[in-house]
């Protein structure tokens, strides 16, 4: 199988997100850098697929020269090859970065044949447009499901699952075929000794690509009002059970 | 007009629907047209009439085979068949999964702009502020487009019906679709939880590192249980292995919205607490009083959770 997997470089998650003062960027100065969550999970997915069903998976992602290192991560793990579309860093619209994505893929198919399968994340950790892959996918006239959480091959069909809230729904896709997952697909490997010798040594290739800026300009970013909330003490230890209780109780929900 | 697009799974309005329609009515208010609402691959009475109480003037109902269950591809062109012939001033969807996803569809199709998860939006001249990292920043972004496509935030308005509720007309949408878009419909259903979901669960009681194992959620699942509610969990707990990910509530899990959240000890990471923050109320149980989710929660107790915790389920006991 041939799999390309689109990453993004995002600062790491779950550190205090804060805004430069002029509101116009992200203050990375004391931030570190990571896949965004949902496509750590489909660089996984995508190498257990070659694992298991052999082929190569390429990791590509387009931002500043140092998501290189991003892609570095992503051969640690497994992926073969490596391809940045280098930008001055600058926040690209949804539009855009699709725009440059799909040239990208078309100029590496050009190359090297098609891709079996595109992987993306649902969607990225901080700008959370929802919608990157799914314009590639329409683009390359691919088939494209989104949330998924499970996926198999079968022959010339991917069977991919995406949870509801109720269970899972069952999707078939014809390939060539792309689709968004999420994490809990899997748990993302550790990079082994092996791997950390392999990253150092990938090739990382440049595509240049750019394209005409779409219709949604960021203007601001900032923090959004906290509501000043004044915790209620009900007690300490199991003591305080009967003052739960009466809230539940008030709540209605007992 | 506004048109809305409305999620449902053949029998009931989805919640982000009704969230739709009724973040939906107000905009139109703004901009000064009717709200109208999309409704593929069903003409069923009752949702219609549930478009109705929230606004909806005019139901445009599109059939088709293709549209027999639900499909990115097909849903996603159907609206853009319906941007190209009814020309509407702004289109609208819930931003949940599916919303999402039909509207991006859309919005690919038609090769115009989507603003994914708004808060905020001036129609005059369509300035925006939207969700950024989940929630936990909002980005201000200025849209130029031949129509406005829109979500707005998952539980980011409350459902609620119109005060003035329409009997809405009902126009049917002929639609000419592809036999090969039936390419991404759902093939299979797999129910695991049939009833109460976690996004929908009045109770919800979750559980973070402090809960220590696997078989450490037994109270919690009992405590659950007894409220009719569900059990959540933090990153930490799938990234131990020690709940299933479908359990997980956060940016990259579930979003939540019950009555009240009962979060046991759970430190309230900003990941986690953008999928708990929907909640009406929210109980904190921690060892910590300065940890991040006590300071944020209406009520806490500072204990042991493994303690606290089943004596709350023995004091509902004693009271029943």
């Amino acid at each position: 199988m041939r799999i390309c997997c689109c990453v993004k470089r995002v600062p790491a998650p779950g550190a205090r997100i804060n805004v430069t003062a002029d509101g116009q960027a992200v203050d990375v100065a004391h931030l570190g850098f990571a896949v965004s969550p949902h496509e750590e999970c489909g660089v996984e997915a995508a190498v257990q697929l070659t694992e298991a069903h052999g082929g190569e998976v390429t990791v590509l992602t387009l931002g500043a020269p140092e998501a290189a290192e991003q892609l570095r991560y992503a051969a640690s793990v497994g992926a073969h090859h490596g391809v940045l579309v280098p930008t001055d860093g600058s926040g690209w619209d949804p539009q855009r970065t699709a725009l440059a994505l799909t040239a990208a893929i078309r100029t590496l198919e050009e190359a090297g044949g098609p891709f079996d399968l595109l992987i993306f994340g649902n969607e990225s950790a901080d700008s959370g447009g929802f919608q990157v892959g799914i314009r590639v996918a329409v683009a390359l006239g691919r088939p494209m499901v989104g949330g998924i959480k499970g996926i198999e091959i079968d022959g010339p069909t991917v069977r991919a699952r995406r949870e509801t809230d109720a269970g899972f729904e069952v999707y078939e896709l014809p390939m060539p075929a792309a689709v968004g997952v999420k994490e809990g697909i899997n748990l993302p490997r550790y990079p082994t000794m092996r791997g950390r010798l392999a990253s150092k040594r990938l090739e990382v290739a440049e595509l240049a690509g750019d394209a005409l800026p779409g219709g949604q300009a960021m203007r601001r970013l900032h923090r959004p009002a906290e509501a000043a909330s004044e915790t209620v003490i009900l007690g300490t230890g199991p003591g305080a059970a009967p003052s739960v209780v009466d809230v539940l109780a008030d709540l209605g929900v007992l | 007009m506004l048109l809305a697009v409305l999620e449902h799974d053949g029998a009931a309005m989805a919640e982000a629907a009704r969230e739709a329609l009724t973040f939906g009515r107000a905009l139109a208010g703004r901009m000064g047209v009717p709200m109208h609402a999309a409704l593929i691959g069903n003409n069923e009475g009752a949702l219609v009439a549930t478009a109705g109480a929230h606004g909806a003037e005019v139901v445009h109902t599109a059939l088709h085979p293709v549209l027999s269950d639900y499909g990115p591809e097909a849903w996603g062109e159907v609206v853009a068949a319906m941007v190209r012939r009814l020309a509407p001033g702004a289109v609208l969807a819930g931003g949940s999964d599916r919303g999402n996803e039909v509207l991006a569809q859309a919005a690919a199709r038609l090769d115009v702009p989507f603003v994914a998860n708004c808060l905020d939006v001036d129609p005059a001249d369509w300035s925006i502020t939207r969700i950024q990292w989940g929630g936990s920043l909002l980005e201000d972004v200025s849209l130029s487009a031949e129509v406005p496509l829109l979500t707005c935030g998952l539980h980011s308005v409350a459902a609620e019906t119109a005060e003035t509720p329409a009997a809405p007309t009902v126009e049917e949408f002929a639609v000419d679709l592809d036999a090969a878009l039936a390419r991404t419909a759902v093939r299979d259903r797999v129910v695991l939880s049939a009833g109460v979901t976690l996004s929908t669960a009045p109770v919800v009681v979750g559980g973070g590192r402090g809960v220590g194992s696997a078989e450490g959620f037994a109270p919690l699942e009992e405590l659950a249980e007894l409220l009719g509610g569900k059990v959540g969990c933090s990153r930490a707990v799938t990234n131990n292995g020690w709940r299933p990910h479908a359990d997980q509530v956060g940016q990259t899990g579930t979003r939540i919205a019950p009555q009240i959240y009962i979060a046991a000890g759970i430190s309230g990471a900003i990941q986690h607490w953008v999928g708990a923050m929907g909640a009406k109320h929210i109980l904190a149980v921690n060892l910590d009083p300065e940890a991040n989710i006590v300071t944020k929660a209406d009520w806490a107790v500072i204990g042991d959770l493994h303690e606290v915790i089943p004596a709350i389920s023995a004091e509902i006991r004693a009271r029943r």
